[in-house]
């Protein structure tokens, strides 16, 4: 195909794709078909057909190194001068296994097709000429190149160039979810030139574009048209496969990328396939067996010569061979080095890869059923999309967060603003306690400053109560919501998104009481507001939430009819005013009510607390308008302003329509958007106010961004008064972000006619180039934003998720690491930190932050030093406190902090100072990076993991942490608000940080302690039972000769003793759950990979070898110089080799549940019938010595009691005293912890106490911190609680006045601690 | 993007099972556990290893060597012997009755039988090299059979000068199982074995076809001839006894008595050319087979073994598991 298309456009094919319409071709054959060389849309993702499964399956299973050598000695077994095995008869495992991985390829592959059958006979119209109008065809029958229309709620079938919309704008909505997993909508544009009546038929032009790639963020081309002029466009019309139209009626296209060559599809990569620590180290233990094997085999051909050697004549026992010649002893050595290979083959362990993939299967299959991992709120389990790295889960030393999204809940809410200067606090938002519980910020810190007059509530209990009930019923009403929405989506409507959309915004924002007066103070005013100039100190509140309300790309979507966009109709909106008006009203009366409610109590009394719940659903959804943002800010501020009475009613490309608070209804026109970028940080719009008819400007971003765009260079008063609304504004952004909350700066600018005038004709030029487009637009932007006037700041909390700061202790206490990595700025990333523990009050913390070279080299060198005069007294204590690891952290002395920063993390990168970076880290009880980018990320994460040579978990949400994910040894995504693409990039996908805690330590701890135990189990197996047969090979002239049945030889591995490890290695739980999650510290025994160390290997190994030797040597000695027959020989052999196997492991088995006791015994049972079976029909099989009637005899002769009874015991004798003395002096955490496990509930918990104590006494800091902890739990109990109740008892309230005490001084004390 | 049915959700089961918390026995191996387990299995064991002792003491073995080489002088006259067959003399006197019944063996040492049971031969070539002497059937085929022991025994007991033979029981020596199911002949013509077995011919290192084995016992002849089974039978180690016959009939079923015999050896196996041994053995058994002292010991040793570490575990126990220590 490739070749075709380069004879056609030889100098266009590497750059672009050229299409022209397929209607005028309709009809004839695909030769003739101009766009016939793209794909088509049908797709295949099936690796297979039918008829090349077997081959190409066979082909892809002998990649595996594994599947070459079974293979290589079947083959041997046919070379007819070594051949030791019946050559049919080894073929069997090797059979098994190929079958049933076939079996399982072919199972998924089916899946696969079915998956894309489905997919391809979807249904879609496409343009017919002949019938003038769409038809409904299949997907697969789309062809690059076609007109297809797609109506609302349907998915598009391929990538499709927006040429037609049913909105009068020309923008058709899409949502993404399959393809990134954001809900939230995207408005594509149709092709400018475009609009009105689209004709596919007239439709003439040729459209070039780029050729498919995978990044969905780019896409550029544009059209030809007939009279030679040229329409670019870019991804904004374009409308991408997978993706479902919403809240447009019908949309129609040109498709330029079909089937695989769309973007979707070429981003849609399979899993991954990573190889664990545990795996890599089975790797070279096979290679270890294979040395092994290769002596083993190398005596026995040795033996072999020297055996035929030693006698004088050749024995009559000797066979010649077929010709009747002798051939040399050398040669005939060297044949039986071959013999041997495939007589003891089984040394190497290839069941064991079958094994650890089935154990694999099992261990996902529990991980993704713990219902601890659930969660109910978006009704999904943990994904585990890298199907083999389960047991590196337990041994994670380093983990590398990011901090939006995943240590915080991501969920935006409003708290605090400062208007022109003056600080609004908002206590009225119902859990501001709470928040300040979290955050270590209270509203009396801020009443230090001498601008705020502090209003103490005069009667707080009723008040306070009234609020939170209101709230807190809220609350429930969402979650109940939720509910709805889930049963929703088993329906045929998906439109219940929304639901899961709007729930990460906690819309609720109690309007702050004094900001709330002001503004109606200016609703008295705002009849004059016209003509009063703009920069008067009133307006500028108006103005600051009209900013908030105006300055966004929300979307707005009623939520009844969920998906209908409202757009700006304005006969629409007079039918509704009358209506809206009277409900906001009801609003505003019920807000002025709650102020006086203290001093009216029969009213509150009368109106009961479910007469405020339904009001609070009305103010949360006065006509039930949905706001939906790219990013979760944006709507936080724009719910903030509609609880203020500014609300957002429509938005359209050009015109944006608020109602104020005395019902008002303002429609500006939008006469641009400049949208936010990284750089800038910052977006504006700018509107014409419909009133005035000024052009004004209103821009929000970040602070520094905003700050120093201020127009403040005047000497006037006026002037003055601004810098000084600016400074104290800017002290309120310090504050608003050491109490960890989200900044941004509002402010405006008038524009004059003239100046936008000017400006415009210079955007319409950058807009219309084709070339550096993005830069020329970005220019214009930076242009227009200068001379702002400030209008004030927000304070967005971006909340701690549940249980983090529980999480990260536990995983603290498991000896593992945690780093945050966040793009955020420093004050609020070290706040978060605090927060969540990652930095305790007493921890001594390190700032690098410098920006030369030289310095950068001389602080960590002075750091160093510190930290190691303090850490190095303490040393020889931990060592010998530790069980695990020597960690510094746990040493008496402070422990330590890092922050650093972006810039000097580069500057470390630059000047080679990793080392001494990470030397320092090692240090530090935690590291904190703000302001790092993605790739800073993952370039943190491969030093640590490359140079402290350790296992590391990358955790985060967004598309910021996808390289960092992809660089760990283990990448966690959270499904959160930000998008899939973490969870795309990822191993394993939850949706709570808190669940990383049960996903390491308990899920990691068993399947790394399954597998290892497993695999080391697996290796002495194989090694223990071709012992015995390397051990008769010196009673059997090293011929090569085995004293057991092959027949049951092959059972023996395949049957009889496969199962009892699989299950072990899926099954077995050494330590409760329970146990485990309350003792983190059990999780450093799989760090130190205690389960399987290069020791264990060979103690393991001197073990089987004891072991074979026992089977061996005391069934020898006892049937020495009897009439024994060789099967009768071995009979008992094998049947001891069983017990002493299964029982080996019944030692290592720790918990015996029913399905364990079934596994052992049926094995056993098994073999004794198969072997009964076997020995009763097998009358002629083997000749000359067959095992006919053997079985039966020995099981009539009590010596073989005898025999195997002793046998076993002497076997096993020393693995279970040693086991029994581990047990008894428990010198491990992990036997005491088993011995917690016995106990009861309550005793456990008690002893899990005295254990913590005893263990870490200095962790003083938690203890301190601890009780607060419980306080904010109860308390948080008690407000859930009493919110559910009727009647409030009074006693409730003043505990909650004490926790606030409680909390206040708490705060000023870590305060104080931090700037100390 | 899952769509589910009305009502399901994604909610793992709630069970024991998926949720890994089905009931379990926890074992926690400890000192205080295990002291009265090793002391039960040990003085269970002491018991069993008295008994196997005592058992395989009561057990009457009489072994003599008669390769005629080196360290043996019986039948030195017959390894290069100038009359073949040559027959040898071994004389032996019991003190004592020789408790019945007695089983006598023949014995081979450094002969490596097991050999050909290995499985180097698949069916269609276990016969190999040994299935065609010029294009015409072996029967039987195979190297063991070629190889087949062919020295005789004839046992006599000296009573007054005169030599008194002693019955010699060649039946039921081999297993019920190769004799009945295992082994046939071929179906005889007319009345005849020999003709069943026209066209084939015997072993290269056999003196007589398979059907003439035993001249005095026409039954006892062709695949089915006892001795041919027992050999058959291949040994599991170089060292090996095989029955030859048992003592079982008439004065001597009790055993047998004290006095002089004389055993005539037909010696025709020839050993010398692999260092090999052979000898003649008189035993009887007891319900544990033959004389093996080695059972009794292991379990001797091992039981006594157990109660040591029981006490051990009583130390270990007394001094480590304090009860405050343990929890």
């Amino acid at each position: 195909m490739k070749r075709q298309v380069k004879k056609k456009w030889p100098e266009q094919e590497d750059k672009v794709r050229r299409l022209i319409s397929n209607l005028p071709y309709e009809d004839l054959r695909r030769k003739y078909q101009p766009n016939r060389q793209y794909a088509n849309n049908s797709i295949k993702t099936t690796k297979y057909t039918v008829w090349s499964f077997i081959p190409m399956n066979l082909f892809e299973q002998f990649h595996r190194f594994a599947n070459v050598y079974f293979v290589v000695i079947a083959m041997l077994n046919f070379v007819p001068i070594v051949n030791a095995f019946e050559p049919g008869v080894a073929l069997i495992p090797i059979c098994v296994i190929l079958i049933l991985t076939a079996i399982k390829d072919a199972w998924e592959d089916f899946r696969r097709y079915q998956a894309d059958k489905q997919l391809n006979n979807m249904p879609c119209s496409i343009y017919s000429r002949k019938e003038k109008d769409f038809v409904s065809k299949c997907w697969k029958d789309v062809r690059v190149g076609d007109f297809v229309k797609v109506v609302c709620n349907e998915v598009i079938p391929a990538d499709i160039l927006l040429l037609h919309s049913s909105d009068p704008n020309g923008v058709c909505h899409i949502e993404t979810a399959n393809l990134d997993g954001e809900t939230n909508l995207k408005q594509r544009q149709i092709v400018r030139g475009f609009d009105g009546s689209f004709q596919p038929e007239y439709f003439s032009s040729i459209i070039y574009c780029e050729k498919p790639s995978n990044n969905l963020n780019r896409f550029k081309g544009y059209l030809d048209k007939p009279d030679k002029k040229k329409i670019g466009f870019g991804k904004e019309n374009l409308l991408l496969r997978g993706c479902t139209v919403r809240n447009t009626d019908e949309a129609a296209g040109i498709v330029v990328y079909a089937g695989h060559e769309t973007k979707a599809m070429l981003n849609n990569k399979g899993p991954r396939y990573k190889r664990s620590k545990l795996e890599r180290k089975v790797n070279t233990d096979v290679l270890f067996c294979v040395a092994l094997l290769f002596i083993m085999c190398l005596i026995g051909a040795l033996g072999y010569f020297i055996w035929l050697e030693t006698f004088p004549d050749i024995p009559p026992f000797v066979p010649p061979d077929s010709n009747n010649n002798y051939i040399s002893p050398a040669l005939s050595g060297f044949y039986m080095f071959f013999t041997m290979v495939i007589l003891l083959q089984v040394l190497i362990p290839i069941s064991l890869y079958v094994s650890i993939e089935l154990i694999k299967v099992g261990q996902i299959f529990f991980i993704t059923n713990d219902i601890d991992l659930y969660d109910e709120e978006t009704d999904s389990r943990i994904q585990c999309r890298a199907l083999n790295i389960t047991e590196d889960l337990g041994q994670i030393k380093y983990i590398f967060s990011d901090k939006t999204g995943t240590l915080t809940e991501n969920k935006m809410v409003f708290r605090r603003c400062s208007v022109m200067g003056i600080e609004y606090c908002h206590r009225e938002n119902g859990d501001c306690l709470l928040t300040a519980l979290r955050l270590g910020a209270q509203c009396e810190t801020i009443s230090d400053d001498e601008d705020i007059v502090f209003q103490k509530p005069k009667v707080p209990s009723r008040l306070q109560y009234r609020q939170k009930k209101g709230i807190s019923s809220l609350r429930r009403s969402q979650s109940a919501r939720t509910h709805m929405g889930a049963r929703y989506q088993s329906e045929v409507f998906t439109i219940t998104n929304e639901v899961a959309f709007s729930s990460p915004l906690e819309t609720d924002v109690a309007p702050d009481r004094r900001l709330l007066r002001v503004t109606c103070d200016e609703k008295t005013q705002i009849q004059e507001w016209c003509r009063v100039s703009h920069c008067n100190g009133s307006a500028s509140f108006m103005d600051f939430f009209l900013a908030l309300a105006i300055c966004n790309t929300v979307v707005v979507s009623t939520a009844m009819l969920p998906r209908q966009r409202v757009s700006d109709q304005h006969n629409l909106f007079c039918q509704v005013t009358n209506d809206t008006f009277s409900h906001y009203d009801n609003n505003v009366v019920t807000l002025f009510l709650r102020d006086s409610g203290s001093n009216n109590p029969s009213r509150r009394n009368s109106s009961a607390s479910h007469h405020s719940e339904e009001e609070r659903g009305t103010v949360s959804d006065p006509n039930g308008l949905c706001y939906e943002a790219e990013s979760p800010d944006e709507a936080a501020l724009v719910y903030a302003a509609k609880a203020y009475g500014f609300t957002l009613l429509a938005r359209a490309p050009d015109r944006v329509t608020v109602r104020l608070p005395q019902g008002a209804v303002l429609s500006f026109e939008v006469l641009d958007t400049l949208a936010f970028d990284s750089t800038r940080k910052r977006m504006s719009v700018v509107v014409r106010h419909p009133i005035t008819r000024e052009v004004v400007i209103y821009t929000k971003g970040a602070d520094s961004a905003i700050m120093e765009l201020l127009d403040c260079h005047g000497r006037s008063a006026e002037e003055n008064k601004r810098k000084k609304i600016a400074s104290k504004t800017q002290r309120h952004l310090d504050l608003y972000a050491s109490a960890g909350l989200r900044t941004l700066c509002i402010a405006k600018k008038v524009l004059s006619e003239q100046a936008y005038d000017d400006w415009a004709s210079i955007r319409q030029e950058a807009e219309s180039t084709i070339d550096n487009r993005e830069e020329l637009l970005m220019e214009t932007a930076v242009h227009l934003e200068t001379n702002l006037t400030l209008l004030g700041a927000t304070g967005i909390e971006d909340r701690l998720q549940d249980d983090v700061p529980a999480t990260i202790a536990a995983l603290r206490e498991a000896g593992i690491q945690v780093w945050v990595l966040t793009g955020d700025k420093n004050e609020t990333a070290v706040n978060i930190a605090y927060s969540c523990r990652l930095f305790n009050q007493g921890d001594m913390v390190f700032t690098l932050n410098t920006d030369s070279r030289e310095q950068c080299e001389s602080i960590l060198d002075c750091t160093l030093g510190e930290v190691r005069r303090y850490t190095a007294p303490s040393q020889s204590w931990s060592f010998q406190s530790i069980v695990g690891a020597v960690m510094p952290t746990e040493s008496t002395g402070p422990t330590f902090g890092l922050v650093i920063e972006g810039r000097t993390l580069s500057m470390v990168f630059e000047a080679h100072l990793q080392m001494k970076l990470l030397e320092l880290a090692r240090h530090c009880r935690s590291v904190l990076c703000c302001r790092v980018t993605p790739l800073q990320k993952s370039a943190v994460v491969k030093l640590v993991r490359n140079k402290l040579k350790v296992m590391t978990l990358s955790i985060g949400d967004g598309a910021n942490d996808v390289n960092m994910i992809q660089t760990a040894d283990i990448g966690i995504g959270i499904s959160g608000q930000e998008g899939m693409q973490a969870v795309m990039a990822s191993d394993f996908a939850i949706t709570h940080f808190k669940h990383l805690k049960k996903l390491l330590l308990v899920h990691g701890h068993w399947c790394y302690s399954r597998l290892a135990k497993m695999v080391i189990y697996f290796f002495y197996k194989n090694v223990m039972y071709v012992n015995l047969l390397f051990w008769y090979q010196f009673y059997c002239g090293f011929s090569g000769t085995a004293m057991i049945d092959y027949w049951l030889m092959i059972f023996f591995n395949l049957f009889f003793t496969s199962t009892p490890p699989i299950m072990f290695g899926i099954m077995d739980r050494d330590i409760s759950a329970e146990t485990l999650l309350g003792l983190p510290e059990l999780y450093k025994t799989g760090q130190n990979s205690e389960f399987y160390k290069r020791a264990t290997f060979w103690i393991v190994m001197l073990d089987a070898f004891y072991q074979s030797l026992v089977c061996f040597f005391i069934p020898y000695w006892t049937y020495q110089g009897s009439d024994i027959d060789i099967f009768t020989f071995g009979t008992p052999m094998n049947t001891v080799s069983l017990f002493t196997i299964l029982l080996h492991l019944a030692i290592e088995i720790k918990s015996w549940t029913a399905i364990h006791w079934g596994f052992m015994v049926g094995s056993v049972l098994l073999y004794f019938i198969v072997a009964l079976i076997f020995s009763a029909i097998c009358i002629n099989c083997n000749p000359p010595s067959n095992p006919y009637w053997i079985m039966e005899n020995q099981m009539a002769d009590p010596v073989f009691y005898l025999v195997c009874i002793i046998t076993t015991v002497v076997a096993l004798l020393p693995r279970y005293i040693i086991r029994v003395l581990q047990g008894t002096l428990a010198l491990s955490p992990l036997v005491q912890a088993r011995k917690l496990d016995r106990l009861s509930t309550e005793a456990r918990d008690q002893q899990i106490k005295n254990w913590k104590s005893q263990r870490s006494p200095s962790e003083v800091p938690t203890n301190l911190v601890s009780p607060v902890d419980s306080f904010s739990n109860s308390f948080e109990q008690s407000f859930y609680n009493s919110s559910l109740e009727r009647e409030m008892p009074d006693m409730q309230w003043d505990s909650n006045e004490e926790t606030q005490n409680t909390f206040s001084k708490g705060h000023r004390r870590s305060i104080s601690t931090m700037t100390v | 993007v899952s769509q589910l049915g009305a009502g399901t959700t994604n909610r793992p089961d709630n069970t024991a099972f998926d949720q890994q918390r089905l009931p379990a026995w926890q074992p926690v191996l400890s000192a205080g556990i295990v002291i009265p387990g090793f002391l039960l299995v040990g003085l269970a064991f002491i018991g069993i290893g008295v008994a196997l002792f005592v058992t395989s003491r009561s057990i009457q073995v009489l072994e003599n060597d008669y390769t005629g080489t080196g360290s043996s002088v019986h039948c030195s006259e017959c390894v290069n012997p100038k009359t073949t067959p040559c027959t040898c003399q071994l004389n032996f006197s019991l003190s004592a009755l020789f408790q019945g019944p007695v089983f006598l063996y023949y014995g081979l040492s450094n002969y490596f039988q097991n050999l050909w049971g290995d499985l180097s031969k698949s069916p269609s070539s276990s016969c190999a090299p040994y299935q065609y002497d010029q294009n015409t059937t072996i029967a039987p085929c195979g190297s063991v059979a070629n190889s087949m022991f062919n020295d005789t025994f004839t046992l006599y007991q000296l009573v007054n000068a005169t030599r008194k033979t002693v019955p010699l029981d060649g039946k039921g020596i081999a297993w019920w199982t190769d004799y009945n199911i295992k082994f046939r002949n071929p179906p005889e013509v007319d009345g005849s074995l020999a003709a069943a077995f026209n066209g084939t011919v015997k072993p290269v290192n056999w003196p007589k076809p398979v059907y003439d084995l035993d001249p005095t016992n026409p039954a006892n002849n062709g695949f089915l001839n006892q001795d041919f089974l027992v050999w058959m039978r291949t040994a599991a180690l170089p060292d090996f006894w095989k029955l030859y016959r048992r003592i079982t009939e008439g004065e001597y079923a009790s055993g047998l008595p004290a006095g002089n015999y004389t055993l005539e050896i037909q010696y025709n196996y020839p050993v010398a050319n692999f260092a090999g041994r052979k000898s003649v053995i008189f035993s009887n058994t007891s319900w544990m087979g033959g004389k093996n002292q080695f059972l009794g010991i292991a379990y001797l040793v091992t039981g006594s073994l157990c109660v040591v570490m029981s006490a051990v575990m009583l130390i270990v126990y007394a001094k480590f598991n304090s009860p405050d220590e343990d929890f």
